[in-house]
Parts: C-alpha cells; sequence; structure tokens
C-alpha cells in the first residue's frame, strides 16, 4: 500500500507498523519522531500503531538551527 | 580584592544557569567544529532545528543529538521556518516527542523571506496554543515594546527581541526599544538575533538584557571556535558592566590625577 511519507509517496507492506516502516528507513533506535495524521505517535505506541493506505506520516530529527 | 557580590541567578523554567549565552547549532562546516564551538562558548542553552529526517544530514555524520547530548546541554528546539502558527505548534508537538516530553521551545513564527521579520500576529496565535499545551514558550519577536509586553502577560517564560535581522550581524540597530522593553519586563528578556561580534554582545548585556542568543555571529566568524570563546567573555563583561552601572557621561573633560602636588 501507498503512503505520504515526509511529503513523498511510500510503498510500506499491508499491515506495516511504524516501527517496520522506521526499521525499513534504518532508523529504529534512532532519535526521531513520528507524526501519523497530523497526531504525534509517541514512541512507546510505534510497534502498535498500524500503517493505512493514504496515510500521511512525518518522520523527524534534530539538525543545526539558530 | 574584595570578592565580586554575586550576580542574581539565571533562571528559565525554574532551572538555573550560569552561563547567560545561547547559541545555535546552524551554519557550522561540520559537527566537530559544532561541538568544539558550543564548548568555547560555555553555552548551557543550545537551539536545534527539527526536519525531515531525509533532509539536512549528511549520512555519514553523526546524529546533532549524539554530538549536543541533551544529558549535558538544555536543548532549545526551534520552530525556525515556520510562517504560520499551525506549523509552529506541530513543530514544538515534533520537538516534544523527540525530546521525551521536554516543554522549552523557541517560537519563531517568520513573516517573510527576505527579511525573516517575526509574523507577531502569528507568533502571538501559537504561543497561546502553545502555552495551554503545558509548553514553556520562549518567543522570538519584533523589538515592539506592545507586543513584548503581551507575549510577557500571556504567559510566555522569555521575551526575545531581534537587535537586527537573523544573519545580518548588524548589531543591536535600536538600543532605545530594547531599553523600552527592558524597563517594563516582568520575564527575562533576550537579545535573540543581530549580534555581529562581541562587542554587539556586551552592549545587549549592559542594555541589561538577562541573556544573548546568537548563531551566525560565532558560526560565521573567520575563525567561530576562536568567536565563540570571545563571545562567552563579552557576555560577562557586558553582565558586569551592566551590574557595576556605568559612569555618568560628560560633555567635558575631567583629570584623573589629582592636581595637588605639582612639580612647577
Amino acid at each position: 500500500m501507498r503512503i505520504q511519507l515526509n511529503g513523498e509517496p511510500f510503498e510500506v507492506s499491508d499491515g506495516a507498523t511504524i516501527t517496520d516502516l522506521l526499521e525499513r528507513l534504518e532508523l529504529a533506535g534512532r532519535r526521531v519522531a513520528v507524526e501519523l495524521n497530523l497526531d504525534i505517535v509517541p514512541r512507546s505506541q510505534h510497534p502498535a500503531t498500524p500503517l493505512k493506505e493514504g496515510d500521511r506520516v512525518e518522520v523527524v530529527h534534530a539538525i543545526g538551527g539558530g | 580584592m574584595n570578592p565580586v557580590p554575586a550576580d542574581k541567578p539565571f533562571v528559565l523554567a525554574g532551572r538555573t544557569y550560569q552561563s547567560r549565552l545561547l547559541v545555535g547549532t546552524g551554519k557550522y562546516k561540520d559537527m566537530t567544529e559544532t561541538r568544539e564551538a558550543i564548548e568555547a562558548s560555555g553555552a548551557e542553552i543550545v537551539t536545534v532545528a527539527v526536519r525531515r529526517t531525509n533532509i539536512g544530514q549528511n549520512p555519514d555524520e553523526p546524529n546533532l543529538l549524539d554530538v549536543i547530548s541533551p544529558d549535558r546541554y538544555t536543548i532549545l528546539p526551534n520552530t525556525a521556518g515556520c510562517y504560520d502558527a499551525v506549523e509552529a505548534v506541530r513543530t514544538c508537538r515534533l520537538a516534544r516527542e523527540l525530546l521525551d516530553g521536554h516543554n522549552l521551545v523557541k517560537l519563531e513564527v517568520l513573516a517573510d523571506q527576505k527579511t525573516l521579520f517575526p509574523n507577531v500576529i502569528e507568533t502571538l496565535k501559537a504561543a497561546e496554543t502553545l502555552i495551554a499545551d503545558g509548553f514553556d514558550v520562549m518567543v522570538y519577536t519584533s523589538d515592539d515594546p506592545i507586543i513584548a509586553r503581551q507575549l510577557a502577560q500571556m504567559g510566555c517564560i522569555a521575551v526575545m527581541p531581534l537587535a537586527g535581522l537573523i544573519g545580518t550581524g548588524l548589531g543591536i540597530c535600536n538600543p532605545y526599544n530594547l531599553r523600552i522593553i527592558l524597563e517594563e519586563a516582568t520575564v527575562p528578556v533576550l537579545v535573540d538575533a543581530g549580534v555581529g561580534t562581541a562587542s554587539d554582545a556586551t552592549i545587549a548585556m549592559e542594555l541589561g538584557c538577562e541573556a544573548v542568543l546568537m548563531n551566525s555571529a560565532i558560526a560565521h566568524a573567520q575563525q567561530p571556535v576562536m568567536m565563540a570563546r570571545a563571545m562567552r567573555h563579552a557576555i560577562e563583561a557586558g553582565r558586569l558592566a551592566y551590574l557595576a552601572g556605568r559612569m555618568p557621561k560628560k560633555l567635558y573633560a575631567s583629570a584623573s590625577s589629582p592636581m595637588e602636588g605639582l612639580v612647577r
């Protein structure tokens, strides 16, 4: 199925959770934050949060800024 | 020598800081330079930006928060690049999740790419939402004393007027507005943006600011690590001069050496 990841179309397998997505992005265990359809998904809920067709997912991290 | 009387502590959101210099982490050559400059600055509060994971990071570089550890520094996530209240609030909520529930944020809602001037209308809206949502908001704003007062009254924990436009290094462009803001301050007032060199930071502190936040003045110096050290001293010098109280300015000379006992 297709989701929108950071503004771009992205294919994930049916039934994939946020944890699965982060593993696929090689971001498992990294310091990132996830927003699903404009709501924050706390880290503790990543394994129990399945993705659906058309979901809009943002994965962010901290970078240099002033 | 008499000891210098103790300064009152610099407190933000219930936490006391020794350093009155806050620094950004943008525009450095690499992570090593970022880390060295921040160490040399003595800063304890360090700003970061929040961005999509595929943007703005070289995959070979370590993660910023591995280099600038939240165990050692107070991380102050900013909303730089946000142009309306909705984007800024979203960014703050992501930052809070990123930093395990840490509520301190630097709210910055911009109006225009050429000037990066704050959009105070959207800033006020975002501040209201964030405060209601439990954030400790340090707010970047224009040097308009009335807006500064409103932001303090609504519950922002610090008001941070610009001294000059972001990244210009033009220095303290309107010290008179800053003086008005400082005179009626009910929360800490920090200069954020505009500082170009050490003397600018000293002037901000001499005016009575609680602290100064800067990024470009260090990162874009020819020798950033050396400038970071200069800024550390500049902030301390300005603070001490403020506490000491400067002599009055006079039009005519007043001899420093006594007139008595001159050899004639």
